[in-house]
């Protein structure tokens, strides 16, 4: 029997203030998400530059998720508002050139919300998992 | 119809140097070929005289060239401005990269510029000269001893084709009548490239983007890319010079070129026009400015000194990125 081994590698994006502390919650409670989110921690979600979605697809990432505060709750009062503006432009030119739109994602997630994290999480993975493999934005040269 | 002639500019450039007005003027001198005109600057009358020119191919937006021309002279440069390069230079003045006080524009009225690949389609290789002073364009070329005739909508470059303003929205003084603000049909390849699916927008781009040689023109001549530091200017970056190794950097260059000017690109078509690929990059940029009005509202860079963009703004009540792809797939 043949079993389907292909497990994607997801980045996300963590704020400090909410959704890296919602992660941290999601552990605490042991709530479980797959171990192949690799969580980077940024000062808000609003640091996230567009190029490094576009750095994280080239070495490998087959999908990238943001998590932020929810709006208003921005620890910073407004970088999450940018940060919806500038996704909502970079995820509809990314579809506009042909890459698969599930491959990107924005959540608000809290610090009370371990729970949400999780299940963006499991759900997130379980998308990028049926769409298989991220080969509209791989760079051969950083595949292993 | 409004043509503007070599002799109007130069009787205009010559009157502002003589009256002490202007210290210098920003034109075009002829180059190797009729087609292949540069900008320069120009002194005195007898300069102008011998070198200016003025035809279809002038498509130039001098807005750009203000920011390095600018910086070290006595008194003002006169620069002549088509409707559409004074967006651009409102949109400069708006992010402060050159001294309004410096600057005497005229606006010129403009009937649309020629695309030299569009005259050579018809014309064959070899065009000796082009005569544009009438209503049609007379291409001689080497092989040919009758000149072809060329209507201007066979001539015109995409961007004159889909104008979006006869209107100057920035000058010191016109020449001749000005014109409006007119509703284009600029979107529509745009819209039709969303129609498509995935994997036909993903082989269109594929197949347009994989000609780029990275020369880099696009964006020298983008009067939205004017920072001091870029690392396109840093011959040790290692950046400049690279050509694109696969197809992952031709889109990453691409996205990142067009995101760059995202809500700061007045359309002004010039990296379209120098692209030696015939790249539709315009089409990028279009797919921001369409986005971010159907998002955010209506907005046109540089309509007004001291706009504030889309994405340096926002409200409370923007939408979410997913609620985007839902609106659009309601839509269509
Ligand atoms: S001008 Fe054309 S060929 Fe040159 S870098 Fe830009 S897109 Fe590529
Ligand atoms: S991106 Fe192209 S159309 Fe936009 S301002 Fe720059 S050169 Fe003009």
């Amino acid at each position: 029997m043949q079993v389907n081994e292909y497990k994607p590698l997801i980045v996300a994006f963590c704020c400090n203030w909410c959704s890296y502390a919602g992660a941290d919650l999601a552990g605490n409670n042991r709530l479980s998400y797959p171990a192949d989110v690799k969580i980077i921690r940024v000062p808000c979600s609003c640091r996230v530059n567009p190029m490094f979605i576009l750095r994280a697809f080239q070495r490998g990432a087959d999908g990238v998720i943001i998590c932020g505060c929810h709006p208003g709750d921005c620890h910073y009062t407004s970088g999450n508002y940018y940060t919806r503006r500038r996704m909502a432009a970079l995820f509809s030119m990314l579809d506009f050139l042909g890459i698969e739109r599930e491959r990107t994602r924005l959540e608000w997630v809290s610090a009370a919300e371990g729970a949400k994290f999780a299940a963006t999480m499991n759900d997130f993975v379980e998308t990028v998992t049926a769409l298989g493999e991220n080969k509209r934005l791989e760079d051969l040269r950083c595949k292993k | 119809m409004q043509k503007i002639t070599r002799d109007v500019l130069i009787d205009k450039a010559s009157a502002l140097l003589s009256d002490g007005t202007v210290s210098c003027v920003l034109g075009w001198k002829k180059g190797e070929f009729d087609y292949d005109v540069t900008p320069a600057v120009f002194t005195t009358h007898d300069e102008l005289i011998k070198d200016f020119v003025f035809s279809d191919f002038c498509g130039a937006n001098f807005s750009k060239y203000l920011v390095s021309k600018t910086k070290n002279i006595e008194g003002r440069i006169l620069v002549f401005l088509k409707p559409c390069d004074t967006y651009s230079f409102n949109q400069l003045l708006t992010e402060h990269r050159f001294d309004r006080e410096k600057v005497y524009a005229v606006g010129i009225p403009c009937e649309g510029m020629a695309d030299i690949s569009k005259v050579r389609a018809i014309s064959g290789e070899g065009i000796a000269s082009i005569d544009t002073s009438g209503d049609k364009m007379l291409v001689t070329t080497l092989y040919d001893d009758e000149p072809v005739e060329i209507a201007p909508c066979d001539f015109l470059a995409e961007r004159c084709i889909n104008c979006k303003s006869k209107k100057h929205v920035a000058f010191d003084e016109l020449i001749g009548e000005d014109g409006d603000v007119i509703d284009s049909n600029r979107f529509d390849e745009v819209a039709r490239l969303e129609s498509l699916t995935p994997d036909e927008r993903f082989a269109f781009w594929q197949n347009e983007l994989s000609r780029c040689i990275r020369c880099n023109a696009c964006r020298d001549a983008c009067p939205a890319c004017t920072c001091e530091k870029c690392v396109f200017d840093n011959p040790a970056s290692g950046i400049e010079n690279k050509s694109p190794a696969n197809e992952f950097e031709e889109k990453l260059f691409h996205i990142i070129r067009a995101y760059h000017v995202a809500g700061r690109c007045t359309d002004c078509g010039e990296c379209s026009r120098v692209c030696p690929q015939n790249i539709p990059l315009h089409l990028l940029n279009r797919k921001f400015i369409k986005d971010m009005n159907d998002f955010y509202g209506e907005y046109q860079a540089g309509a007004e000194v001291g706009m504030r963009a889309p994405l340096v703004d926002y409200t409370t009540e923007d939408l979410e990125p997913g609620e985007v792809f839902d609106r659009r797939d309601t839509d269509a």
